[in-house]
């Protein structure tokens, strides 16, 4: 009796587990289609800030089965190598991706890794962009639609105000930018500088910073090339621009100007925090940046004037939708949500991201946008003007590793640890080394 | 109750066929013999999937010319003999054997001298014996963090020591020997205790009836130590040399943290590990077959300097036999 008394409450458990599990399924099932539209999260990866969160509130007000997650890796180099492992192996990436220029050759010669954005109704969005950055969201072969651009690095240069003023140097941004007309005149102008303050406040924050700004100058003078021509043949040591902004950059660190704390690192940003630079190279993005690392108390201290050797850019992204997507009209739809002229000016507001369309550079709400945290100083009218004019740069597809080649070496020579005369011939072997071909 | 769903008791079996009977015995034996066997099967089934077999594959993708994008190629050993001439692996080299004999030989003394005080007569002996311990249950990130703040060069606590006995700022990540001696320290503070306890385990073993014998005879308590403690530690001494060994020979967060999450180990690769270099070129660069033949190398200098501390450890330790 007691054996059937078992067996009979066993029964009983599996029949009211199997209820609950069939309760919960329609539970489940219940949520899912509330009106008929599946629930979607779209992932978005994305590196540094591109000021999307309003609007990825405003997305999803306007589209209430969409949910929003996005990604962030501070430092584009932590992002990139993980980007390609995503890509590589078909699983991983989010729905949406950031692309920055700089590893954009690299994507770009996976074409099949990238949905067509053409495909979902970007192929009509051409004006919208800057001719060559729509043309630089273009496949190698022009087929394909891989990627829609966000931002242009259109280039400044950010300094701290206070500290001029302070070294009784002219601290007003005209003034600033008439005494440095070339790298030279703002060499001298931090010999000034550090002669007057002393101490534990350095002139310039990290000599790569300036390395890459001096290289995409003088890059763009020329070949608009670097370190790779357009077959990506390694051509680093026949390009006079490498060497001109390595030369010149080993100059910065020969007259004492760097703090050389490397770039966006914990040091870094403590640095900016208790004044152990005085100025830095400010692509449009930098603002964000130095909004984000410097907080409230830098707040009013930073202004922004024109860079030596005249214009320049650094950096800029675009936004692309692996094929890996569960999600691709979605994805895709987002993306041009976030490209739209009306998403790069909010993206502009937030983060001060240069737009890369006409209509947003022209757009009153950029052009008369006044950055209070950087003394009020006129952004919109420092970096707009200048994009339109841009010329773009051809990075090739190891331009990464071999940039963080080179700049190891620049840092070493900043730190006193390697002599400027072998400096050269290291960073060519070390870079080679980096592009596999060494 | 119970007794109520149990089969009930084999009465049959004394009185079953020969055949059976002859069956049970066999299995029996069987049982004996076999079932140990069986019970550690589960390791070995494992360390076959996620050990052995990743070993021998990472074997074969070192024999490629591997990248992440397009094909492979099989190469042969010329991974490996652009490695024997590779001036970053061999940096790599050095630094690791240079790490690990800052950071091990002190941490090992260090950790002996701890566990014969933890041995002695104490008021709350857990409490210290689980007091050593607590820094490895620290997350490795978290000390590396903190570590690698405290030798900042502007803003870091070791150079505001420092300054007072007028020594100039040091740039820790900049030098070779500095930048050793901090990773050096992370690994220091999250290990010595670990290994104290292990030496005070093998000390407890030690009949307490020798160093009655020894005190009676006049040998004072460092004698008693070296004379007594260290011969008899030798089997314990020798497990955590070689597990050192094998922690220390893979290095790898306590560096990447310190240079700021850069595989490069420093500007001028002053504190890459051959871990950090495996990861670079395999994760960093993608080239994977390089990549996996360092990782080879590394495992191969494992094993060959673990069988090298092996042998000095139990010349040094047993001198006698």
């Amino acid at each position: 009796m007691r054996v059937i008394r078992h067996r009979g409450r066993f029964a009983l458990a599996v029949v009211l587990s199997a209820a609950l599990a069939a309760a919960t399924a329609c539970a489940g099932d219940d949520g899912k289609s509330s009106d008929g539209n599946e629930k979607i999260t779209l992932t978005v990866d994305d590196f540094g800030t591109f000021g999307y969160q309003d609007l990825y509130k405003q997305y999803e007000a306007q589209h209430p089965n969409i949910k929003i997650n996005e990604r962030n890796v501070p430092k584009l180099d932590d992002y990139t190598p993980r980007l390609q492992q995503w890509i590589a192996a078909g699983a991983g990436a989010g729905d949406v991706v950031a692309i920055e220029e700089g590893i954009m050759v690299k994507f770009k010669a996976q074409p099949d890794k990238f949905v067509d954005l053409k495909k979902y109704g970007a192929g009509s969005l051409q004006n919208n962009f800057i001719p060559w950055k729509w043309q630089g969201g273009m496949s190698p072969d022009g087929s394909k639609l891989i990627g829609l651009g966000t931002d242009v690095g259109s280039m400044a240069l950010c300094y701290r105000r206070d500290l001029f003023k302070k070294a009784g140097l002219p601290s007003d941004r005209d003034a600033v930018t008439k005494q440095w007309a070339t790298w030279d005149d703002f060499i001298n102008v931090g010999k000034k500088f550090t002669a007057a303050i002393g101490g534990g406040t350095k002139f310039i924050d990290s000599p790569e910073t300036y390395y890459n700004t001096i290289l995409m100058q003088e890059a763009g003078k020329g070949s608009n090339q670097t370190y790779f021509d357009q077959g990506n043949k390694f051509v680093m040591e026949s390009n006079p621009a490498v060497k001109a902004a390595f030369d010149e950059t080993v100059k910065m660190s020969q007259a004492g100007l760097a703090n050389g704390v490397q770039f966006l690192s914990d040091p870094w940003s403590q640095a900016l925090k208790k004044d152990a630079f005085a100025t830095a190279p400010c692509p449009a993005w930098m603002l964000g940046l130095i909004k984000q690392y410097g907080g409230d108390g830098q707040s009013g201290k930073w202004d922004v004037a024109g860079v030596p050797g005249g214009g320049g850019s650094w950096g800029g992204s675009w936004l692309a939708v692996p094929t890996q997507s569960k999600h691709p009209k979605e994805a895709a739809d987002l993306v041009k949500f976030l490209t739209s002229a009306q998403g790069q000016v909010a993206a502009f507001k937030t983060a001060n991201n240069l737009p890369s369309s006409p209509q947003a550079l022209n757009d009153s709400a950029v052009k008369a946008f006044d950055n209070p945290y950087f003394n009020n100083a006129p952004v919109g009218q420092i970096y707009a003007p200048a994009a339109m004019n841009l010329k773009p740069v051809y990075l090739g597809a190891d331009n990464q590793e071999v940039r963080q080649a080179v700049e190891a070496d620049l840092r070493a020579i900043a730190q006193g640890k390697l002599s400027p005369g072998s400096g050269w011939s290291k960073a060519v072997s070390d870079a080679k080394k980096a592009a596999g071909t060494g | 109750m119970a007794l109520d769903v149990r089969p009930t008791a084999p009465a049959g079996a004394a009185v079953a066929p020969p055949g059976r009977r002859r069956l049970r015995t066999r299995l029996s034996r069987l049982d004996v013999s076999l079932s140990p066997y069986l019970y550690i099967s589960p390791f070995y089934l494992l360390f076959l999937v996620f050990g052995l077999f990743p070993l021998g594959y990472t074997f074969w993708v070192s024999l490629n010319h591997w990248e992440m994008i397009g094909d492979h190629e099989f190469i042969g050993l010329r991974n490996y003999t652009r490695l024997l001439t590779d001036d970053q692996f061999w940096n790599a080299v050095g630094n690791t054997f240079g790490m690990f004999v800052i950071a091990t030989v002190p941490q090992l003394l260090l950790a002996l001298l701890l566990a014969n005080a933890l041995n002695r007569k104490m008021r709350a002996p857990t409490l210290f014996r689980m007091g050593v311990l607590l820094p490895l249950v620290t997350s490795v990130a978290a000390v590396a963090i903190v570590f690698t703040q405290m030798f900042g060069r502007d803003y870091g606590m070791a150079n505001w020591v420092l300054h007072f006995f007028g020594v100039h700022k040091v740039d820790w990540q900049a030098n070779k020997w500095s930048s050793w001696l901090a990773v050096s320290t992370m690994v220091d503070w999250r290990w010595t205790g670990y290994n104290s306890l292990i030496f005070l385990a093998g000390m407890q073993a030690i009949p307490h009836s020798l160093y009655e014998a020894a005190a009676i005879d006049g040998a004072s308590r460092m004698r008693q130590f070296w004379k007594i403690t260290v011969p008899l530690l030798r089997p314990t001494i020798v497990f955590v040399t070689i597990i050192s060994t094998i922690g220390g020979l893979q290095l790898f967060t306590e560096p990447l943290l310190f240079n700021n999450g850069y595989m490069n180990g420093g500007s001028l690769r002053q504190s890459q590990t051959v871990a950090m270099y495996m990861f670079e070129n395999a994760f960093n660069r993608f080239q994977y077959g390089y990549g996996s033949a360092v990782a080879w190398m590394l495992f191969l200098m494992i094993l060959i300097f673990s069988l090298f501390n092996f042998l000095i450890i139990r010349r040094l330790a047993g001198g006698e036999k």
